[in-house]
């Protein structure tokens, strides 16, 4: 079963932006990420991974098909809701997936403590049936 | 591939053989089965070109050993390369008829119980099958570098687990031989209804499957749940072509154009479950071929035997107490009691099913059948934004509108 692990940009709440961290918060804090990546890789269930440039870097397109396109450049209001990067991964289990989320939102932040980032846990859709109707 | 069909079906019909020879020899079923891997990649690019060596499988035997005594490097490792030489050479054109049954004791081993079937049907594929890893990898639509992991994690359990390459003892035979058929099975499902585009690959999961269960069946022909589960995979595949429309839609049982169905391959699982049910030991792959003949045979939808559909379903419900067994067997009740029989009976397992699709799709289909079609667009609605399939969430889709506009012209008309 695949599921996408989702983290968006926004910030906790009480927890300061990683730009106000200690050098070795952000060393923990990465370390940690490296480790359940390697996990992933080890075990075969890492499909992908991919950390985006923040909302600074974005540009936002739209094209009603006859004119030219509009192309928005930063600052964005709502940039918390900008997805920060993902995991891909093919696992057994939803409980499995649940658990790798589960350890990416309790990544060791400022002090130590689990930074509790939102990950959303989605299902991958598969062309086939389940079964026979 | 550069091998022609014939060089390759060779080569997967040798794979268990070979990797059998080399894994009791060596002892180390981890490296012979990397060894045996570039062998048979090796035999595939040298076979079309320079033509069938004189015996096939010793030539692989022999390729396999170097692979082994490089990755070794030692000199007793070279010594042995030379006696599986000198077998290699003594063996003749034909494969030798193996001592042992290579291809049932790798199958107990790469199924194994202490494997997630996530691992064992990749392991299973590579080690009894002799595809590659890249071509796992593509009907699993993951990277091979993912693939090649999972595989080699797969075989670092064994190695841990200690299981012996050999057969299980008899107190855990039945134990062993329940999970080599239930991977098996799995292995069918992954590759279920795949028809076109990127399913092909997947499909081709469920032709591997039922290869593999007939090597099984080859081995084991007096099991009954064997035999019960090689007819169900090809009573199931039988209805393949049928099941998709011309834009690759579902198209449910009831709706599909039976002329399409394989009929030798519905007379070959006929035949194969009506032998096995009189042994008396009657299993769950035994009941679900016996379903699965049930709907093949009917000429019609309408000349289903349901009855005996559902007499097999309640078979079925007490053995395995799956609540997805239920969900079928509601689909019986109803056809032959009446819908509300078979939605009483899914109010029993309601709170075991809460939030799956299926639940939701089996009820929108007996509201239907009740003619209360507010409830079945409802129903059909909260099944297909739960389930995980596109196929299914489509058919689910227009099937609630499908209800609609008839509800609307009823009411209009």
């Amino acid at each position: 079963m695949k599921y996408m692990l989702l983290m968006n940009h926004g910030q906790v709440a009480g927890v300061p932006p990683m730009s106000e961290w200690a050098p070795e918060e952000v060393q923990a804090h990465g370390a940690a990420m490296m480790a359940i990546h390697q996990e992933l890789a080890a075990n075969g269930e890492l499909v992908g991974a991919e950390g985006l440039a923040g909302p600074d870097a974005a540009k936002i397109v739209t094209h009603d098909g006859a004119g030219a396109p509009v192309v928005t450049d930063g600052p964005f209001p709502e940039s918390k809701e900008f997805l920060a990067g993902y995991w891909l991964v093919d696992v057994e289990s939803e409980e499995r997936a649940i658990e790798i989320a589960a350890r990416t939102s309790a990544a060791p932040g400022p002090g130590g403590r689990a930074v509790g980032k939102e990950i959303q846990v989605r299902p991958v859709m598969h062309a086939s049936p389940d079964a026979e109707l | 591939m550069t091998a022609a069909p014939s060089i390759e079906d060779l080569l997967r019909d040798l794979a268990p053989h070979v990797l059998g020879a080399v894994a009791r020899r060596y002892g180390n079923f981890d490296d012979a089965e990397d060894a045996v891997q570039e062998a048979l990649l090796a035999a595939a690019q040298q076979w079309p070109a320079d033509g069938l060596p004189d015996s096939p499988y010793g030539w692989l035997v022999t390729v396999t050993g170097r692979r082994m005594s490089d990755q070794l490097g030692s000199e007793q490792a070279r010594r042995r390369r030379e006696g599986l030489a000198a077998i290699a050479d003594s063996s003749g054109a034909r494969p030798p008829v193996p001592e042992h049954d290579d291809s049932l004791q790798l199958l107990f081993l790469c199924c194994h119980p202490e494997l997630t079937p996530g691992s064992a049907i990749p392991l299973t594929l590579r080690a009894v099958g002799g595809l590659s890893t890249a071509e796992i990898a593509r009907a699993f639509l993951v990277p091979e570098a993912t693939m090649a992991q999972r595989i080699s994690r797969a075989k670092q359990r064994i190695r841990e687990s200690e299981a012996p390459f050999a057969m299980p003892s008899g107190g855990e035979w039945p134990n062993r031989l329940r999970s080599v058929l239930h991977v098996l099975y799995l292995m069918f499902n992954e590759g279920y209804a795949a028809t076109t585009g990127p399913r092909v690959a997947r499909g081709d999961l469920s032709a591997e499957a039922i290869r593999l269960t007939r090597m099984l069946h080859a081995s084991l022909p007096d099991d009954p749940e064997v035999t019960g589960l090689l007819a169900l995979m090809l009573l199931n595949e039988a209805r393949r072509p049928a099941r998709t429309g011309p834009a690759g839609e579902l198209v449910r049982l009831a709706d599909q154009d039976r002329s399409r169905w394989d009929r030798r391959s519905i007379a070959e699982g006929v035949a194969l479950v009506s032998a096995a049910l009189p042994s008396g030991a009657v299993g769950e792959y035994q009941l679900q071929a016996a379903i699965a003949a049930l709907h093949d045979e009917a000429r019609s939808a309408e000349e289903t035997d349901w009855p005996q559909i559902l007499a097999l379903y309640g078979f079925l419900d007490r053995m395995t107490a799956n609540p997805m067994v239920t969900l079928n067997r509601a689909v019986a009740v109803a056809m032959v009691d009446g819908p509300a029989a078979g939605l009483d009976l899914l109010d029993g397992i309601a709170e075991q099913l809460a939030g799956h699709h299926r639940l939701d799709a089996v009820r929108a289909h007996l509201l239907e059948m009740a003619g209360d079609d507010d409830a079945a667009i409802a129903h059909y609605r909260a099944a297909a934004r739960r389930t995980t399939s596109l196929a299914e969430r489509d058919y689910l889709t227009s099937r609630a509108t499908r209800v609609g506009a008839r509800a609307s012209r009823s009411t209009t008309g």
